[in-house]
């Protein structure tokens, strides 16, 4: 008997470890499955020569190149929204930041039907005034919830400032009959049922996606960095440029290529705002649609394969450096 | 001694729940207090508070080398700074974090290079400067950590349980180096600290909170 142990001591009956284990393994390798198999299907579909054919077509050379350049635009957009943003809500504790937050979840939680047709009716059916309008009743309404909460002034001076400049700007667009589509067109950038209108509707979801990003990125940069590089003379501006937006590299890195997945796979507000026209604002996920609409089958197989390659490349990227110590 | 480097008169902090009753403090020029008290009872807040690093005492006020500082911002008030997480910059060689302040404040190339040599020389960092802060043992990081507090010559060096997680050895090495720098640049020391020993070595004079 080893030393220590008496001969009164039992070990004690403990249930085997395998049922539960086995359970895990079937659950993972069902899911698995399931995944591997819809790849599978659609790999089956498709030959070689119909791939290559499919891929030699001019249309579909646009719409590769359409989808690179517009979920390109997007994801740089959505690092440049998402930055502030994110750097806002993780390190600013102010009143209605719940509600700053609940709003920004909005376009992930809509069906991305609805944010294409609110696109659609916003650029052709209200009237610039009638926008204006709104941004300052929305301005003027935070201002005095502002005031009854006791809000930071800065931010209510803000606020009653927005208010007054998109009323009067209410004043200066009132009776005139154009849509905010005639006013963006004549300045050169044409929205409704055009490429520029792609980018427009992969925005809104991309952006929400980087934002959640570059939150935790901020949030899991400790705060002490800009204390201690304010108590050196930096305002919490050049604080951030000069110590945490180094440190956020590897989180922008990933939030832009969230962002850009995330519009490489969007299509109902593509579908509803900017069209599927071949050739013009025809992107991978829509050319997948016209061609089952048209029945070839191993087209939008071909395609779909495609948009999996690229999709799982984007994730392998985000992974490789969240695993690099970046954070995601 | 005793000019009234650091003046505390009244000072109340609101920190969510937590309320730090009227304190008053007073430290001479070149004078070195330690700061200790039982956990929870406001020592690294009231330090924060001094730093400017809070939204300003909610009464009393705060005199630091003749000049009122309760409401300026951190910058402008002539303190460094070591936190109790050293919390080195990780994207900066040792040198730019020494360099960091004076850069900032527009000082001269050569100026910033005497002084930067000048500190590592003190600090016994010549070998570690083109080092990043991923590399540093515990001490190396908070002997650079103090450099950089100190590269700009402050009114006050606020030290917040700057010494904390260090083994004995490493502990007893940068607290000798922490007087030893203390004295010979004359700054003013606020040592926040949980360690009577620390105190007694540190320390001009102890002042317990709480």
């Amino acid at each position: 008997m080893e030393e220590g142990i008496t001969s009164d001591q039992k070990i004690w009956r403990v249930r085997p470890e395998w049922p539960f284990l086995l359970f895990l393994i079937f659950v993972v390798a069902a899911y698995l499955g399931l995944l591997l198999l819809m790849v599978g299907a659609n790999a089956l579909t498709v030959s070689w020569s119909q791939a290559s054919d499919i891929l030699r077509d001019a249309d579909i050379q646009h719409s590769i190149i359409l989808t690179f350049v517009t979920c390109t635009a997007t994801a740089i957009l959505s690092v440049l929204v998402s930055v502030p943003v994110g750097y806002l809500l993780s390190r600013y504790q102010f009143r209605g930041r719940a509600l700053v937050d609940t709003l920004l979840d909005i376009p992930i939680l809509l069906p991305p039907l609805i944010v294409g047709l609110s696109l659609l009716i916003l650029f052709n059916r209200i009237s610039p005034s009638a926008c204006c309008g709104m941004l300052a009743g929305g301005a003027l309404i935070a201002a005095i919830w502002g005031v009854a909460r006791k809000g930071e002034g800065i931010v209510i001076r803000f606020l009653v400032g927005s208010a007054v400049l998109f009323g009067l700007l209410s004043l200066v667009f009132s009776g005139s009959e154009r849509s905010l589509e005639d006013i963006v067109s004549e300045v050169g950038f044409p929205m409704t049922f055009h490429p520029l209108g792609v980018v427009l509707a992969q925005f809104p979801v991309a952006a929400a996606f980087a934002v959640r990003t570059m939150r935790t990125t901020f949030d899991q940069i400790s705060p002490r960095y800009e204390e201690v590089a304010m108590t050196l003379g930096c305002n919490r501006g050049q604080a951030f440029m000069r110590v945490v937006l180094p440190l956020a590299g590897k989180g922008i890195v990933a939030a832009g290529t969230m962002a850009w997945a995330r519009a490489l796979g969007e299509f109902g507000p593509i579908l509803i705002f900017a069209g599927a026209t071949r050739g013009r604002t025809e992107v991978l996920a829509t050319s997948v649609f016209l061609e089952i609409n048209i029945g070839n089958l191993p087209g939008a197989a071909a395609l779909s394969l495609l948009m999996i390659l690229l999709a799982v490349s984007t994730l392998l990227i985000v992974r490789y450096l969240a695993g690099k110590g970046g954070v995601v | 001694m005793n000019n009234g480097m650091l003046m505390l008169e009244q000072v109340t902090v609101q920190a969510g729940h937590f309320v730090l009753s009227p304190f008053s403090l007073e430290i001479g020029e070149g004078e070195c207090v330690a700061l200790m008290g039982p956990s929870g009872c406001g020592k690294t807040t009231l330090l924060e508070t001094v730093c400017g690093l809070r939204d300003g005492p909610v009464g009393g006020r705060i005199v630091l080398g003749g000049l009122e500082v309760t409401n300026l911002p951190p910058g402008a008030r002539g303190i460094g700074l070591v936190p109790q997480d050293v919390a080195l910059f990780p994207s900066l060689t040792v040198r730019e974090q020494i360099e960091f302040g004076p850069k900032l404040h527009g000082w001269k190339p050569k100026e910033i290079k005497e002084r930067v040599e000048s500190l590592a020389g003190d600090l016994g960092l010549e070998g570690l400067l083109g080092r990043s802060p991923k590399g540093l043992s515990g001490g190396e990081a908070r002997r650079v950590a103090l450099g950089r507090a100190l590269a700009l010559r402050p009114q006050l060096l606020c030290l917040d349980e700057a010494l904390s997680g260090l083994d004995e050895a490493r502990h007893d090495e940068v607290l000798g180096v922490i007087r030893k720098m203390i004295e010979r640049e004359g700054v003013t020391a606020l040592h926040v600290t949980h360690s009577k020993k620390e105190a007694e070595v540190i320390a001009d004079r102890v002042v317990v909170m709480g």
